[in-house]
């Protein structure tokens, strides 16, 4: 998968002058995920920027490029050092197109890898898409598949607002044969993933996979889940959810964010809102604990939603 | 110029070994001999002295190839800033990452104070007279002129705009008074294509550069013609066309923002720098720091200028840093840096000149401290007699004032008269007022201005909220203002 962002982010850097990266170590070392790899050697070291450690500066500093008409790409090294950052994001990033009247736009991309890893620490595996999703003027995505990955790399650049791009610290080695051709995703829409009939089960990022693991088992169950990855963390992709609700009347969320205040829980939120009258039995939303995430190896594994939990939690919804 | 040249003086002594080499050897080891070996500090038994400095210095030269390969700009050498012929001696040198460095066997702790404080650069003494012997550059009769209105303008825009927020028309204003000098001769000594990355007491700089007082008064009004549509508290002014980012309230934010700008500027190679602006207390947050640091670094054509003005709301600068001002503070991130008296507008306009045409031509930052005096509260919501004393403001109003220093040199020029002042004067009240009453009476921006903006295009949530606000409105039209169109 870190190809497939490299690929986006060099096509657009060709097809675009404007586009540039900031990071800490994007350039001769080539990000600490490879997604700069070869960058630096191809388009200099101006375009691709190594900075000093200071979150919030470098952020700031994509700010103030952006309002002068660049287009940075900001990686943070793990999302969780981007809450240094937190006052850029918010109060420039996210507030200055409007509070100047629209006079300056703010195309920034924010983009690093999130999530839980293996064994990293509490620091190292932090999930803060609830943390930003708050924040008015700014829109968050996620992506979860080598295909998704590269079309919404190439979305976030071309779109005149601040994006923040999710992507998973354990994904980065996914492989997947991608199209030739260009594409670009949209940075709203959600993707579905396996059309169902009993139950709508949305998640985004890495519970994708252990939903489709859990998936099979219940299609030998007999059951038959329809999975939905929503991408788009803010705003959500209601039509989407909507339209699979009203077929189902069931729905299960799974995610990796904390319980409290958590991206599940403003869903949960949002469909009860809008699509009260469809659903047959309360929304059940799946996710972690509300604690730091460990590093010793088997509580770790507790943390994150595992697909024995969401089989049974299918099981219950539907009975 | 002078103080420059003093201080790079200083640096080349205190690099240069106190004592010659030979003899400090001599002390420490009676027995050594120049032919024999030696020790180095790492424990190397090196026999020949020569072979080893040939080592280093390959060391270093391949160091310095790999800190910046030749995908940088095209094979340009690395500035190194001190330079290698202050090492007289092989000997006293060592190698670390950053360069090498003389090694003494004394302990020396640097005094966290020097006996002298850095000077301040001034040109006008207080009788209006250049000061003797004072070198600065000469101002033509329409600058000075249009320097002198503009600060005029600029004192009697804050106190009607003051007055208006006491009298309940606005909800909050902000005050320049004592600044004046800076917020006009710096921009005046600029041109209109620097961007300006303001902190909030810096609206001269717009005032210089065409923004009418009807301008100001709608956005302190929040009016359907305000820039910022109706969305920020007063004096939170913005203006793409003359090239002055929106304010932001929150304390030295745009200096890391000003190495974007500036980076951006680089990459167009435009004959322009960034100037962002702060106040003492700025100097104290992470961000100047941080900002400072990534443009020295990063080698931004920026001009970082702080208002030294001895005030942070209630804090006093003793309280707020302990080195001697900001000026200081430059070297330490390899800023050039200097003090200006900041109610001397002559001296402030020729800093700005100098130091902008080498942040430009240099392609490296720099520093400006202007040293002055907040006359004003810290804002509407704040009574300083609360806590510094009442003749100390007096004293600063009216003695140390900036504009009366220049209203005498340029009188003394024969550019102004009794009659000019009075004149202008009189019309800018009367303009102001007009202003405000015009602007008082603008509608305020349509309800659609309430949703628009947030993103670039209006999304289905944000759409959905403002059919259930307008759906609210409309069951009870009764308690919608009516000064706000639909």
């Amino acid at each position: 998968m870190f190809e497939a962002l490299r690929e986006g982010l060099e096509e657009e850097m060709d097809r675009d002058p404007r586009v540039c990266v900031f990071g800490e170590d994007v350039g001769h070392y080539g990000g600490s995920y490879k997604v700069t790899k070869g960058l630096a050697q191809k388009y200099g070291d101006l375009r691709v920027l190594d900075t000093p450690i200071a979150e919030n500066s470098f952020t700031g500093m994509a700010v103030g490029a952006a309002m002068t008409g660049l287009r940075p790409v900001v990686e943070g090294m793990n999302m969780g050092f981007l809450l240094l950052a937190f006052n850029q994001i918010s109060d420039n990033c996210g507030m200055l197109h409007y509070t100047s009247g629209g006079q300056f736009t703010i195309p920034t991309v924010i983009r690093g890898p999130g999530g839980v890893g293996r064994q990293l620490g509490a620091e190292h595996s932090q999930r803060l898409e609830s943390y930003f999703q708050s924040i008015p003027g700014i829109q968050l995505v996620a992506c979860s598949t080598v295909y998704n990955a590269k079309g919404l790399m190439k979305a976030a650049i071309r779109s005149e607002n601040p994006v923040v791009l999710f992507e998973h610290v354990l994904l980065y080695n996914l492989k997947e044969r991608i199209p030739d051709e260009e594409y670009v995703l949209s940075l709203e829409e959600a993707e579905m993933v396996r059309p169902g009939e009993h139950i709508t089960i949305l998640t985004y990022s890495r519970m994708r996979y252990h939903v489709m693991q859990a998936a099979k088992t219940l299609v030998n169950k007999g059951y038959d889940p329809e999975v939905i990855d929503i991408r788009s963390l803010k705003p959500f992709d209601l039509y989407t959810i909507g339209n699979s609700v009203k077929k189902t009347h069931r729905v299960l969320i799974v995610e990796e964010c904390m319980r409290t205040g958590g991206i599940g829980a403003s869903l949960t939120a949002a469909i009860n809102e809008n699509f009260h009258d469809y659903l047959d039995a309360p929304i059940v939303c799946l996710s972690s604990q509300d604690v730091p995430t460990p590093y010793a190896g088997t509580l770790e594994e507790w943390t994150v939603v595992q697909p024995s939990q969401i089989v049974a939690a299918v099981e219950q919804l539907c009975k | 110029m002078a103080i420059w040249f003093s201080r790079s003086r200083k640096i080349a002594h205190f690099l240069k070994p106190k004592i010659s080499p030979s003899e400090f050897l001599y002390k420490i080891c009676p027995n050594y001999s120049n032919s024999s070996s030696f020790r180095t500090l790492s424990g190397e038994n090196c026999r020949n002295p020569q072979a080893f400095s040939d080592y280093s210095t390959t060391i270093l030269s391949f160091r310095r190839r790999w800190w910046r390969p030749e995908s940088t700009r095209a094979g340009e050498q690395v500035e190194t800033p001190y330079s290698d012929d202050d090492y007289e001696d092989e000997n006293q040198v060592l190698d670390f990452p950053g360069g090498r460095v003389t090694f003494t066997p004394e302990m020396k702790f640097i005094s966290e104070t020097s006996d002298k404080r850095i000077p301040c650069y001034r040109v006008l003494g207080d009788d209006g007279y250049p000061i003797s012997g004072s070198k600065f550059e000469q101002v033509d009769k329409e600058t000075a002129v249009k320097m002198y209105e503009s600060m005029v303008t600029l004192q009697i825009m804050d106190n009607i705009f003051y007055e208006a927020q006491r009298q309940g028309r606005i909800s909050f204003y902000l005050t320049s008074l004592g600044e004046e000098a800076i917020n006009i001769a710096t921009a005046a000594a600029l041109t209109l294509d620097d961007v300006i990355l303001p902190q909030y007491r810096e609206p001269g700089i717009l005032l210089w550069r065409g923004f009418t007082l009807q301008e100001f008064a709608n956005q302190c009004f929040g009016n359907n013609a305000d820039y910022g549509k109706g969305r920020q508290m007063p004096i939170h002014y913005g203006s793409n066309k003359h090239n002055f980012f929106t304010i932001s309230s929150p304390i030295a934010t745009q200096l890391p923002q000003a190495a974007g700008v500036a980076y951006s500027l680089k990459m167009d190679k435009k004959e322009a720098c960034v100037v962002a602006f702060t106040g003492d207390g700025g100097t104290s947050e992470g961000d100047f720091h941080a900002g400072l640091n990534f443009a020295a670094v990063l080698e931004a054509p920026v001009l970082f200028i702080c208002r030294n003005n001895g005030w942070a709301i209630s804090t006093p600068i003793s309280e707020q840093f302990r080195s001697d001002g900001v000026v200081v503070k430059g070297q330490a991130y390899g800023i050039r840096s200097i003090r200006v008296d900041g109610n001397d507008a002559l001296a402030v306009y020729s800093t700005i000149r100098a130091a902008r045409e080498m942040v430009i031509r240099e392609q490296k930052p720099v520093l400006v401290e202007a040293l002055s005096y907040r006359v004003g509260h810290h804002s509407t919501s704040d009574d300083s007699t609360k806590y510094r004393p009442i003749n100390e403001i007096e004293y600063w109003r009216t003695a140390r004032n900036p504009l009366v220093r220049f209203q005498k040199w340029v009188h003394k020029n024969g550019w102004w008269t009794d009659d000019d002042e009075s004149e202008l004067r009189g019309s800018i009240r009367k303009q102001l007022l007009t202003a405000i009453q015009v602007a008082e009476k603008t509608e305020k921006p349509p309800l659609a201005e309430f949703f628009s903006d947030v993103y670039s295009h209006l999304p289905s949530n944000l759409h959905e909220q403002e059919k259930s606000l307008r759906e609210t409105i409309k069951r009870h039209r009764q308690d919608y203002p009516t000064d706000v169109p639909l």
